[in-house]
């Protein structure tokens, strides 16, 4: 069984509820679409992720009440360099999205979603310690798994496997 | 008063340590502190070819090896889109669903054991005993077993093996009788939990929290049924739910999960279909032993495998499974070669742990341990 090519056309997911959803929203915030096996990415805009995160949350037809993970990709030397990855589960649909957020290496910040999830703040925290990415507005951005005094950002890409010796 | 509690403590699980500040015996703040158990696995594994991660994800969750084993291989089959035999869909999820009662018993007996009943604690490891020899027996192993492998399993079930299950799971319903005899209407025990770190269904989903610290709160949600994955669809099961929120409603849930867990070992035993026990993918899977020694072709693709890996289309998959303790998640990015550009775990604990000060705070200090013991925390896939 091989998986059907990844679609990427915005025009042919726009019947896509979320999609359809997000981009009867605010349809500047969308910067990208894509469905791949069987799973749905939507690529927004850095300064837009709190509000389409608040909207998804809120509204009806996409229902969106959980936040599953917070994760990073860094695609070093490319730029952007890092991809902020989210999964939201609905509950009650039984549905995933993927959301994604691409950052640019210098003094990579976006804003927080501990306002909208209180559990996103462990995920923002060992992004912030793994990763070197400060989310704005965290009520507590501090190391979570490394020492406070650890220089570096373990899971960047120029960071050695076996570490600085 | 800032109490420390922990790193070494016995009702910690591990390596947990909690500040606490206390007004009296009240708790005001509590503050997790983590990371203690951190190995870098989510780096080692970039360097690593796919089929070298199995064993290090028994490493994550050392309770429920198979449940992560299950998740990786998913996650990379689905990235591959490899079609699994039935037999070894239907061996998964028996495997799968006998580590949870492993890793449940575990959790009965040191929970019970924090709150001072020690027989259930070795009436418990009685019956684990048994689970890890029936595991040392298909796998060789009796903890870090990673028997399902990227296409199917490591080994076809030896003789005897299904008759030893049956075994077990004709004896298990009577052992969880004993369990809830000596728990469920023990007078200190309900005590102990009744009414204790109540938390609302809200505030679990807004902070994360799945699986038994989810359904004690009343929301009913299971990935085996609700998103099922490796023919779960195929089983009959009820998803034990319970409304208070409370340290027994976890409880209640965790245990009537036992018996279900053994329902559903019971229907793999009677409907285990015929048939190979892998992927018919000769890149990725490894040939038998038989056909290596005596095949050029197997011979080849064999050497090819262990030396270089096998390639893996470029995309990024997300899958989620039930682990005993919720839900776990594998996001795997490929970028079309052998090892994988980025692995990331879910781990429940770690969401279901910011669930604890919501617990704690306002409650009693005593109260800290039974709250550690009903989220059921494993330190391992907290730290990674």
């Amino acid at each position: 069984m091989a998986w059907p090519r990844a679609i990427v056309d915005l025009e042919e997911l726009k019947a896509h509820p979320t999609v359809a959803g997000l981009l009867a929203w605010n349809r500047a915030a969308v910067t990208g679409v894509k469905f791949d096996r069987d799973e749905m990415t939507v690529c927004i805009d850095r300064s837009h992720i709190r509000e389409a995160c608040t909207w998804l949350r809120a509204s009806a037809e996409c229902d969106f009440n959980f936040l599953s993970d917070i994760t990073c990709v860094d695609w070093y030397p490319a730029e952007p360099r890092f991809e902020v990855v989210y999964h939201l589960l609905s509950i009650a649909k039984k549905e995933r999205v993927r959301l994604k957020v691409k950052l640019d290496s210098a003094g990579p910040a976006i804003d927080s979603l501990t306002t909208i999830w209180p559990g996103a703040n462990y995920f923002e925290r060992e992004i912030f310690d793994l990763f070197g990415i400060r989310f704005n507005g965290h009520p507590y951005l501090r190391r979570l798994l490394m020492p406070e005094d650890w220089e570096g950002y373990p899971l960047r890409k120029d960071y050695p496997v076996e570490g600085y010796r | 008063m800032i109490l420390n509690m922990g790193p070494q403590h016995p009702s910690t699980h591990g390596v947990l340590r909690v500040l606490l500040e206390i007004d009296g015996e009240t708790i005001v703040r509590l503050m997790p502190d983590i990371g203690f158990l951190h190995t870098g696995i989510e780096k080692t594994c970039e360097a690593k070819f796919y089929q070298q991660v199995v064993p290090l994800t028994d490493r994550i969750d050392y309770l429920c090896p198979m449940t992560n084993n299950l998740c990786y291989v998913l996650a990379v089959e689905k990235l591959l889109g490899l079609e699994i035999p039935p037999k070894a869909q239907w061996m998964r999820v028996l495997m799968n669903e006998l580590t949870r009662i492993n890793s449940h018993l575990v959790w009965l007996g040191t929970h019970a054991l924090d709150l001072g009943a020690m027989t259930v604690f070795l009436y418990c490891f009685r019956e684990r005993e048994e689970i890890l020899k029936i595991f040392e027996m298909i796998s060789g192993q009796r903890m870090m077993t990673s028997y399902f492998r990227i296409g199917g399993l490591a080994l076809p079930p030896p003789l005897g093996f299904f008759e030893r299950v049956r075994d077990f799971v004709g004896r298990f319903p009577s052992r969880v009788d004993e369990y809830e005899n000596l728990l469920t209407g023990n007078p200190i025990w309900m005590m102990r939990t009744k009414g204790v770190a109540r938390i609302t269904a809200e505030d679990a989903i807004a902070l994360g929290a799945s699986g038994p610290t989810l359904r004690g709160s009343g929301v009913d949600f299971d990935l085996r049924r609700d998103m099922p994955y490796s023919s779960y669809e195929k089983f009959q099961f009820k998803v034990p739910v319970a409304t208070e929120g409370d340290v027994f409603s976890r409880y209640m849930c965790r245990v009537r999960e036992l018996r279900e867990s053994n329902a559903i070992v019971k229907q793999a035993l009677e409907g285990m279909p015929e048939g190979p026990i892998k992927a018919d993918a000769p890149g990725i899977v490894l040939p038998d032993r038989e056909k290596m020694k005596t095949q050029m072709e197997a011979l080849i693709y064999h050497f090819k495998i262990i030396t270089e890996g096998f390639a893996v289309p470029p995309g990024e998959v997300y899958q989620a499974v039930e682990s005993p303790r919720g839900e776990m998640g594998y996001y795997i990015v490929s970028d079309g070669t052998a090892k994988p550009y980025r692995v990331h775990m879910r781990a429940a604990c770690l969401a279901n742990l910011q669930a604890l000060p919501k617990m704690c705070e306002g409650g009693l200090l005593a109260d800290v341990v039974a709250a550690i013991g009903s989220i059921d925390i494993v330190l391992g896939e907290i730290d990674r």
